[in-house]
């Protein structure tokens, strides 16, 4: 469209097009320049300085690279840290294999069942974090919460859910669990819903069992939407927070901290060292941005349309 | 689809057990609403007495101790926890408002228009949504106190409302649902000399619409649930949102459980319905998004 015979006319028209063309990107480009790359670049300057509560306006001093450097010499980060990786290890598989499970059980159910299960499965991401930490901890809670009751009732003795340093980290991991599959149920009904039917029967006809069905037909064909479930569950887990706050603020011990968490605490809670506390929010966004960049990597090598 | 599922005995087992997980994540939500509705008695579980898994009388009182408070807007008197919801309504429609004319004219421009930067300025939307958004959260914080909008309730409203706006999700998606959007009616419309304003209106915005009842719909209950953002920007009271409010609930009284679910109760419902209504273009969003990454 952009190149004709007329070199003279079509750079004229280019240029209007070009202009009309910024008109409409610029309310789109204002709030995204200004609230969402401004502070990108505000956080990565930031890092490499002491900035902190103190001298945030009379003006901090460049220190190159000593909050990395103190990031990796501080054990509640490096515990923060490794926390985030058990929740990551643990939360990706399961939600990935749990929604495929659902997913492959309901899509071929009659339509108001499977909107019905989909409904179900995706309430506690549509009702927020906050009104579903607060039923968990009523549940949880070691008097009055429900899960002690029942294991009372059965003879048992009520355990201290997230008030023990072993136990806390697998709460937050259930009720993340049940906060993640919601989506990924939804885009494997859809993609089980997209995968062509009459190889499924071809191979149906030529005798395959309902196993092997899967494994060689829809399994392949699904693996995109498997591949980015795996991302986004990743990319969702590492920035767990609003769980943790609520929940269990990091203890006990900070045996629930993450690194989002920890950022989050130093940056508005404890010394208020925001230039450690915006290194911390790099290193985070590296790492995922690895885990995005493969991402986009997948998508654009195949796609389930 | 066109197949009909068979009644077989691994059918019946995984219907059982989906029943099952149904209520596994159902149940917090009828714990919530009933807890809202429970007296006292009810809520606390007594040594040898059974779990009032139904409540025995249904008592308001829980909701008359959430509105005890009272504050003024506009002039009206009302309890703070109406504020509190009036807030999150007004964050979650301004933010719904903004990212769906923003987004749908700039994804129109990006998927229809060729122009210097295009490929730029596309990919800097894509990577900027693949970092995580709540590495900004301190920088964004001081962003606003530098531009004085954390200093009002106001001020600080929209200090929750812009970020959410400007996320890229929204641009990524009109773009894709403008892709469909054939070539030759545009240029039908410039030959009849319809200028680029009507051209997008009488064209594009039939043709994309679907794409924006998903977007308004994702944006609205992503901007409901934007409880971090909404954690640092907003300190004053009347300045809170539903969530925000009910966390500081459950951190001043955190054993008073009746009180604490009758908000959760005022936090969850209202969403819960939008979310209902509007739940075929929220899936049709979701899978849109996902499709071509």
């Amino acid at each position: 469209m952009a190149t004709t015979n007329a070199p003279k006319r079509s750079l004229v028209l280019q240029r209007r097009e070009t202009i009309i063309s910024y008109l409409f990107l610029l309310p789109a480009l204002f709030f995204f320049v200004g609230f969402v790359l401004t502070p990108m670049a505000m956080g990565v300057i930031t890092s490499f300085t002491n900035s902190n509560f103190n001298n945030v306006n009379t003006g901090s001093q460049f220190v190159f690279l000593d909050n990395y450097i103190r990031l990796f010499k501080d054990p509640i980060f490096l515990k923060s840290a490794w926390n985030t990786v058990v929740i990551v290890v643990v939360a990706v598989p399961t939600v990935t294999a749990f929604s495929l499970w659902v997913g492959s059980a309901i899509y071929r159910m009659h339509s108001a069942a499977r909107s019905f299960f989909r409904c179900v499965f995706y309430l506690p991401v549509v009702t927020g974090s906050v009104a579903v930490v607060v039923v968990w901890k009523w549940m949880f809670d070691k008097y009055n919460g429900l899960f002690n009751y029942i294991i009372r009732a059965m003879g048992g003795q009520g355990l201290m859910w997230t008030e023990s340093e072993k136990m806390a980290l697998w709460c937050i991991i259930l009720i993340l669990f049940t906060t993640s599959i919601g989506q990924p149920i939804v885009l494997y009904v859809s993609a089980l819903g997209n995968v062509d039917h009459s190889l499924v029967e071809a191979a149906q006809v030529d005798g395959a069992t309902d196993f092997q069905v899967f494994w060689k037909i829809k399994w392949p064909s699904i693996m995109p939407t498997t591949l980015y479930v795996a991302v986004i569950t990743t990319i969702n887990s590492f920035q767990c927070f609003a769980l943790i706050q609520l929940l269990t603020s990091g203890g006990p011990n900070y045996s629930t901290s993450t690194v989002m968490y920890y950022l989050y605490e130093i940056a508005f809670r404890t010394t208020k060292d925001f230039g450690y506390a915006d290194a911390m929010g790099v290193i985070l966004a590296i790492v995922i941005a690895l885990f995005s960049a493969l991402q986009f990597k997948v998508m654009n090598g195949g796609t389930t349309e | 689809m066109s197949k009909k599922q068979k009644i077989t005995p691994y059918f019946v087992i995984t219907a059982i057990l989906l029943i099952a997980l149904a209520i596994f994540f159902l149940f917090p939500l009828y714990w919530i609403v009933t807890g809202s509705v429970k007296e006292k008695s009810d809520i606390i579980i007594k040594a040898g007495e059974s779990v009032k898994w139904i409540p025995t009388t249904v008592s308001w009182d829980n909701f008359t101790r959430l509105f005890k408070t009272q504050t003024e807007l506009f002039g009206l008197k009302m309890p703070l926890a109406i504020r509190w919801l009036f807030n999150s309504v007004f964050i979650s429609v301004v933010a719904m408002a903004l990212t769906c004319f923003s987004a749908s004219l700039a994804g129109y421009a990006l998927a229809k228009k060729r122009f210097w930067g295009r490929g730029f300025v596309f990919s800097l939307f894509v990577c900027a949504m693949a970092l995580p958004k709540q590495v900004i959260l301190i920088p964004l914080l001081r962003e606003m106190s530098l531009l004085h909008l954390i200093d009002t309730a106001w001020g600080s409203i929209f200090a929750v409302i812009f970020p959410v706006v400007g996320w890229p999700f929204g641009v990524f998606l009109m773009k894709q649902f403008s892709e469909g959007i054939p070539s030759s009616l545009l240029e039908a419309a410039r030959i009849d000399g319809a200028g680029e304003v009507k051209t997008f209106m009488n064209v594009a915005l039939p043709i994309i619409q679907p794409g924006i009842g998903a977007l308004a719909i994702f944006t609205f209950i992503n901007a409901w649930n934007e409880y971090p953002l909404q954690l640092i920007m907003l300190s004053k009271s009347e300045a809170k949102t539903i969530a925000l409010g009910i966390a500081g609930l459950q951190s001043e009284m955190s054993n008073d459980y009746g009180l604490i679910m009758a908000g959760a109760a005022l936090a969850a419902v209202p969403i819960i319905i939008v979310f209902l209504c509007f739940q075929k273009y929220f899936t049709q969003g979701i899978t849109m998004g996902a499709v071509k990454g």
